[in-house]
């Protein structure tokens, strides 16, 4: 018996067929139930599963926002803290500068004010008057004489010591006045001194104001971020952005400037460690001359963390000033006699490209033109190959602020996939409860015939409960579900919320 | 515990980093056809030499032989060097080769006959010695061999990991009668090499020798 005879259970096919049909339908109407809830179950795991995981992720987020933020705060109070140091050291060194020699000042001022009062003093003396028998002469000699010679003579005589008294009187008195005014001429330095003292002493102490004022405005940032204002974090995470995409363009024009000196190093290193052997895929030559740059960048950091210009060593930077002041002799030492190093293998650069441009020459059968014996280009190689090594010195810099602000940027960056990986999460919970709605739906319109029955035989016994089935074509199980899940929701949200 | 491990892990690093044994120097032998009739584009050979003069790097190995009546002798090496590791070393001992080289092309005398089998055995036997890791075997020859009495080269050729590369392979009068002699014979040598394991090519246009060496 084939299966094709088992299908034919009439002699019409069309008949069997429809028999087939009805014996169909009648199955899917009689596993509707199970068919509904078993959808809708699966349906409700992808999107309790979904709801939950994204729950979940959004709650690491918000862990990761918070630690973002707390290492964004204390990297501010940190700078804020250095900010703050260093305005106070220079405020301590202005007072040291200015104030320090402020006694000396004051006492130079005293004596120069002395000097003055003296001075002063001297200049007031009175002239020398005439003497107290002036007038009586002066009387006698304007007595009219009667024509006697003798008093005559007398009298013209005592007229003319009289007005010889009187020009004496005032030649004195214009030497006296002659001499208050030198004196007072004399005082016109003193108080020019004086006045430079003390505007000198304005100066420091409106520079000391000034200062002052710029630490009151540090000491209020420092306050905004101590007590982790938004305004602080929104300030804190734009100069973070900031300073990564500034010190990351600075790295790249470091890593520039190291090809270059890499390029610089490479073939003459293989004059001395050999151009043929390799360690690994790499040629020893190429190895050196990295191992050469590197150490180079090592001693310009530790150079840098010894004169306490960046933080990345701790441990440097809590030394005392003796050792510190002995690793900065060394650490600049050691990359002066590796830039001298750098300088003598451009110097052998320059020699071997030469060499090998002439060999070339000389292969091709051509006559050694072009080649240059001028000192310029070697010069240049030479101070380049001094100079990049303490140029490399300072990368320490743009690499201390690359490395704080890639913290909390890239922190930010994983909280925003987070954020989306949650968004992503929901949505793929909705999209499978939805789904879940969509295949029921399909399942009762496949099997609508089987439905109208069941309305037009339960009609008869219940109107009120087909008018409420013809108003809401969803399956009440469904309804159910879904009113469950939207309290499921609700719970969530309040959930997230308080979260 | 830890330091245990760690003190594994930077001897497994060092040892993965220098127990890399394999030599990246190449080899180049070189074959010259002197007989008779071929003698006179041995101009053309010094070009190429000077050509591989210039590519080569420190640590390769370059030898150049004759193809004459017994090829198979040390004595029909012409000149052989491998390159100091120094530049400016290398460099040096170029500019001796290419002297060499003048010395022998302008004093070089015809051979009556063609032994190139017997050559590349000797060029096998000398760059397996020489230990390059990469093997060139350069024929400048028409390839058309001529053995003397007596002489037996029917061994197969061992060349695995060989280039064997036929420089200038000029037509001869026959071949222009009947090219089916010419591409005969360059398949007669194509199939030899290709069954004992070598890479064969040819290259008759000088311009464009830098093909050399892009096996």
């Amino acid at each position: 018996m084939t299966v094709a005879n088992m299908l034919n259970l009439t002699a019409s096919p069309a008949l069997s067929i429809l028999i087939w049909i009805v014996l169909f339908l009648a199955a899917l109407y009689f596993a509707r139930r199970p068919f509904h809830r078993a959808v809708m179950s699966f349906s409700k795991i992808i999107y309790n599963a979904m709801r939950f995981t994204s729950a979940s992720v959004l709650s690491a987020e918000k862990r990761l926002a918070r630690r973002n933020r707390e290492v964004l705060m204390s990297a501010g109070l940190e700078n804020a803290e250095r900010i703050v140091e260093r305005e106070f050291d220079r405020i301590a060194a202005a007072v040291t500068r200015d104030l320090e020699s402020y006694p000396n000042v004051h006492r130079q001022l005293s004596e120069v004010i002395t000097k003055l009062d003296e001075d002063y003093t001297e200049s007031a003396d009175v002239p020398p008057s005439l003497p107290n028998w002036m007038p009586i002469i002066e009387s006698i000699a304007k007595i009219k004489h009667t024509g006697d010679s003798m008093v005559a003579n007398m009298l013209s005589e005592i007229n003319r010591s009289l007005n010889d008294q009187h020009k004496k009187a005032i030649e004195d008195y214009r030497n006296s006045t002659a001499s208050r005014h030198a004196i007072l001429n004399k005082m016109m330095p003193f108080w020019r001194k004086v006045e430079k003292s003390l505007a000198s002493i304005l100066k420091s102490i409106t520079n000391i104001k000034k200062r002052s004022k710029t630490v009151d405005r540090y000491m209020d940032e420092y306050e905004q971020i101590r007590s982790k204002s938004d305004r602080a974090a929104r300030a804190l995470s734009t100069s973070s952005l900031t300073q990564f995409a500034i010190a990351g363009l600075v790295l790249l024009i470091a890593i520039g400037g190291a090809i270059i000196n890499f390029n610089l190093i490479a073939l003459p290193m293989s004059e001395m460690v050999g151009g043929a052997s390799y360690i690994g895929p790499y040629k020893t030559s190429d190895v050196a001359g990295l191992v050469i740059i590197l150490v180079e960048l090592t001693m310009g950091l530790f150079l840098m963390e010894s004169l306490r210009i960046t933080r990345l060593f701790p441990i440097i930077g809590a030394m005392d000033d003796k050792m510190r002041r002995r690793m900065v002799i060394i650490t600049f030492t050691l990359l002066a006699i590796l830039a001298g190093v750098e300088s003598a293998l451009a110097f052998m650069r320059d020699r071997i490209a030469h060499d090998m441009e002439a060999l070339r020459q000389t292969l091709a059968g051509a006559e050694q033109v072009g080649l240059t014996n001028s000192m310029i280009p070697m010069v240049g190689q030479m101070v380049m190959g001094f100079i990049l090594p303490f140029a490399l010195a300072f990368v320490a810099i743009p690499l201390e602020s690359f490395v704080t602000s890639s913290r909390t940027v890239l922190g930010a960056l994983v909280a925003w996939l987070l954020r989306m990986f949650a968004f992503l999460l929901r949505l793929l919970g909705n999209v499978g409860f939805y789904a879940g709605r969509f295949i029921v739906n399909v399942y009762d319109l496949a099997i609508f015939p089987a439905i109208w029955l069941e309305r037009v035989v339960l009609g008869s016994k219940s109107k009120k409960l087909d008018l409420l089935a013809a108003e809401r074509p969803e399956d009440s199980p469904l309804i159910e579900e879904a009113v469950d899940i939207d309290s499921f929701d609700k719970t969530l949200e309040i959930k997230e919320q308080q979260e | 515990m830890k330091k245990r491990f760690a003190l594994a892990i930077v001897l497994f690093i060092l040892m993965a980093g220098c127990t890399d044994t394999k030599s990246r120097s190449t080899g180049v032998y070189m074959l010259l056809d002197t007989s008779g009739t071929y003698a006179v584009e041995l101009k053309k050979a010094q070009k190429i030499l000077n050509y591989l003069l210039g590519v080569l790097a420190p640590g390769d190995t370059l030898a150049v032989a004759r193809i004459d009546t017994g090829s198979f002798s040390e004595k029909d090496i012409v000149a052989k060097v491998t390159f100091d590791e120094r530049p400016s070393v290398a460099n040096n001992q170029k500019r001796a080769f290419m002297q060499q080289i003048d010395t022998f092309v302008s004093s070089v005398k015809g051979s009556p006959y063609t032994d190139i089998s017997g050559g590349i055995l000797q060029a096998i036997e000398y760059l397996n010695e020489a230990g390059s890791g990469k093997k060139y075997i350069l024929i400048f020859s028409d390839l058309k061999e001529e053995l003397a009495k007596g002489y037996k080269r029917d061994i197969p050729f061992q060349l695995p990991d060989y280039n064997i590369i036929a420089l200038n392979v000029t037509k001869l009068r026959g071949d222009n009668i009947d090219p089916k002699e010419y591409m005969a014979r360059v398949e007669d040598w194509r199939s030899k090499v290709e069954k004992g394991g070598g890479e064969w090519g040819m290259i008759n246009d000088l311009e464009r020798l830098d093909n050399i060496f892009t096996n």
